[in-house]
């Protein structure tokens, strides 16, 4: 061969040793998602490639799309159904933009080892990087909407509380580990149970109307569970933390605290401290890992039956 | 020594569902699962292939060789004991496999060189020669659901074989292309096994794995039999293939080809040469049938059937021996297959069949390519 890679002159002593058993450790598993790591790479790019490949608009229907969606929802709560959010435009961008990320991930992952599964059944690598190409596509995403968002906010004239804008990477942090996890669960089950997918698309639904994006959480559901000490029940929804985190950071700062003197107290937005919002996240964050170690090893255990099941 | 893969008391069982389970309602519907049995595809293998070692693995249909193959690879796991590898691994196991239709032969390029395991830097350094490999030229560009299947299995060739493995695992996928490309292929296999890549073959043709391997293993029902020198190691081969492969499959025969036999006990013709055998038949009825034989080659093509018109003998109940006769074998020198047929002589419905009654290996040398040997000749008038 004219030409020769570095690791086929290494000695037999110095090459390293891989193991394919029945178990294997989660380090191990880490360990084997790292060095596919520029597969992963590839898998994204091409995904988001293909995705887009034969529309005219290509990749700007990432943006477009989302868009579209908002002038929706704006219409349908906004102006039809009055909710009386000040600057819907914006409070609605705020969760749609993470909510957007979360049926990204978690609507493709779900079904991305049965769809691939011409590779499954042929290629040997680690099978997580299907359903984290779909997280990693789905980041991809999220960056353009944030472009397109920062057009909105240009447009409507209102700005990001810039103090708070390193809570975004936080608060993505927590919602990457979770969703992730969550994804990859759900590419594993379905391919044993092929209805979960089906399952998934429906739950979706109601999964958005459980996190406040077409209403306030402070006008329209605390209230009613606080009374009965029961807003720890809304949190078990993991998109919340993020959602309200994000309508901190983006919606209009007037209407975040109390209002001046004189005005009648217009709350949308918790009036929580800065170190509440971290903790919050940081919570997510914690919560996500635990999640995220279970769901490898249930995953472990279901790939070893992938090539045959499918 | 260190060995380069280490199969070390590798099972794998099967789950076989009668009825499949995979939707929730069946599964709420009756939580037993339902009716299933076990299938031991694998029983406690072990082998090892040293570095620069061309191990062969043979075995029938259904004796685990693939299985064992894509454990090996990492596709299946294991259902007990584990399978270490030392260095890197490529795979010919289906050609173009990890290839994504709507993006092109560049993209792809990359996209299943990173699914081998290498990096960036390294498929950019071996690019060019990829492409000069497959023959694709500007295609290149073109998406790969425009391709022919032949410039498609060519570039999975090409990226697999250049990506230079220290261990490279082939499955029977050397039979692609037209001739030249695979002369190609065989000589770029031959390459690595001079630069001392370990290289495990899967066959099913000994013929094959006695050119390429020094080493062959042999699998029969999930389990090792044959671990040894080539030579050996085909013999018990062999021995297993005509031990059991005379089961008579028509629905309701009425006669039985109970064994396939030559006078000498030989199965080897030289090339161009005759075959004499002898069908022991053991019948049920008295009758006139005519004698079917057809000819596979190694890769399993049917080469030749002789006509029904031919070969009439008249059957008496009981068992007698019928003389087959090819006068000519014209094949190029390999493991071929030969099944018989009786067909009733008036209906020309089949009263036995035999697939692989025998197993006639054609030996000499010929530098030709293709099945036969053409008696050509071009000279200036």
């Amino acid at each position: 061969m004219s030409e020769v890679t570095p690791s086929s002159r290494r000695p037999i002593e110095d090459r390293p040793v891989r193991v394919v058993s029945a178990r294997l450790s989660f380090l191990q598993q880490i360990r084997s998602i790292w060095r596919s790591r520029e597969l992963l790479n590839y898998m994204v790019v091409s995904d988001v490639k293909v995705k887009y490949k034969e529309s005219a608009l290509g990749i700007a229907w990432s943006m477009v799309a989302p868009a579209l969606t908002l002038v929706i929802y704006y219409l349908v709560f906004g102006a039809l159904l009055k909710n009386g959010i000040p600057h819907f435009v914006i409070f609605l961008f705020s969760g749609l933009i993470v909510w957007n990320f979360v049926t990204n991930v978690v609507i493709p992952s779900t079904s991305v080892v049965v769809d691939r599964q011409a590779i499954v059944k042929k290629v040997a690598f680690p099978r997580e990087i299907l359903a984290l190409s779909t997280v990693g596509a789905g980041l991809v995403y999220f960056v353009m909407q944030l472009v397109v968002f920062a057009i909105f906010m240009a447009i409507f004239r209102t700005a990001p509380q810039w103090s708070l804008l390193w809570l975004v990477p936080v608060a993505l942090l927590g919602l990457v580990i979770i969703i992730g996890s969550i994804g990859l669960l759900l590419s594993a089950l379905n391919v044993f149970l092929r209805d979960i997918k089906h399952l998934v698309e429906v739950f979706m639904q109601l999964w958005f109307y459980l996190t406040p994006i077409v209403y306030s959480y402070s006008r329209q559901v605390e209230p009613s569970l606080v009374h009965h000490g029961l807003s720890w029940l809304y949190f078990l929804n993991p998109v919340a933390p993020a959602v309200l985190t994000f309508q901190r950071i983006f919606y209009v700062h007037e209407y975040v605290q109390a209002t001046t003197p004189g005005h009648a107290v217009l709350q949308v937005i918790p009036h929580w401290s800065t170190m509440h919002y971290l903790e919050m996240n940081l919570a997510v964050i914690g919560v996500g890992l635990v999640i995220f170690a279970v769901t490898m090893k249930i995953f472990g255990r279901l790939q070893g039956n992938f090539a045959q099941e499918l | 020594m260190l060995n380069a893969i280490e199969v070390d008391e590798v099972s794998k069982t099967f789950r076989i569902h009668h009825e499949r389970h995979s939707s929730l309602k069946e599964r709420l519907l009756r939580p037993g699962g339902g009716s299933h049995s076990d299938f031991e595809a694998l029983r406690a293998v072990s082998f090892n292939v040293g570095p620069a070692e061309t191990v062969g693995i043979l075995g029938r249909n259904g004796s685990g060789k693939s299985t064992i193959l894509k454990t090996i690879c990492g596709v299946l796991q294991p259902s007990s004991g584990e399978v270490r590898l030392r260095g890197t691994l490529a795979a010919l196991l289906e050609l173009g496999a990890g290839f994504q239709p709507e993006l092109s032969g560049r993209d792809n390029i990359y996209l299943s060189g990173s699914m081998l395991g290498l990096s960036k830097r390294t498929i950019r350094g071996l690019f060019d020669e990829i492409v000069e490999f497959s023959e694709l030229g500007d295609f290149i560009d073109t998406p790969v659901k425009f391709y022919s299947s032949g410039m498609y299995v060519r570039l999975g060739f090409a990226v697999a074989v250049n990506v230079d493995p220290d261990i490279l695992v082939v499955d029977e996928v050397l039979a692609v292309g037209d001739e030249k490309f695979q002369a190609k292929c065989m000589a770029r296999i031959s390459r690595l096994q001079n630069d001392g890549r370990s290289i495990l073959l899967v066959s099913h043709s000994a013929a094959q794995v006695q050119t390429l391997c020094s080493r062959a293993v042999v699998l029969d029902h999930g389990s090792v039999i044959a671990d040894g020198a080539v030579g050996t190691s085909i013999d018990a081969f062999r021995s297993v293939l005509h031990a059991d492969t005379r089961e008579v499959d028509s629905a309701s025969p009425r006669a039985r080809v109970e064994a396939v036999t030559t006078e000498s006990g030989r199965f080897d013709v030289v090339m161009g040469g005759a075959w004499r055998g002898i069908a022991r038949v053991h019948s049920e009825f008295a009758g006139d049938v005519r004698v079917v034989a057809a000819i596979r080659s190694p890769r399993n093509e049917l080469l030749s059937a002789t006509p029904i018109s031919q070969g009439l003998v008249s059957l008496r109940p009981g068992v007698q021996d019928l003389s087959l006769q090819i006068a000519r074998l014209p094949f190029l020198p390999g493991t071929y297959t030969l099944s018989i047929s009786l067909r009733d002589a008036d209906s020309g419905d089949s009263v036995a069949h035999v697939e692989q009654a025998a197993i006639i290996e054609i030996t000499g040398e010929s530098s030709s390519d293709g099945v036969f040997e053409l008696d050509f000749d071009a000279k200036i008038l």
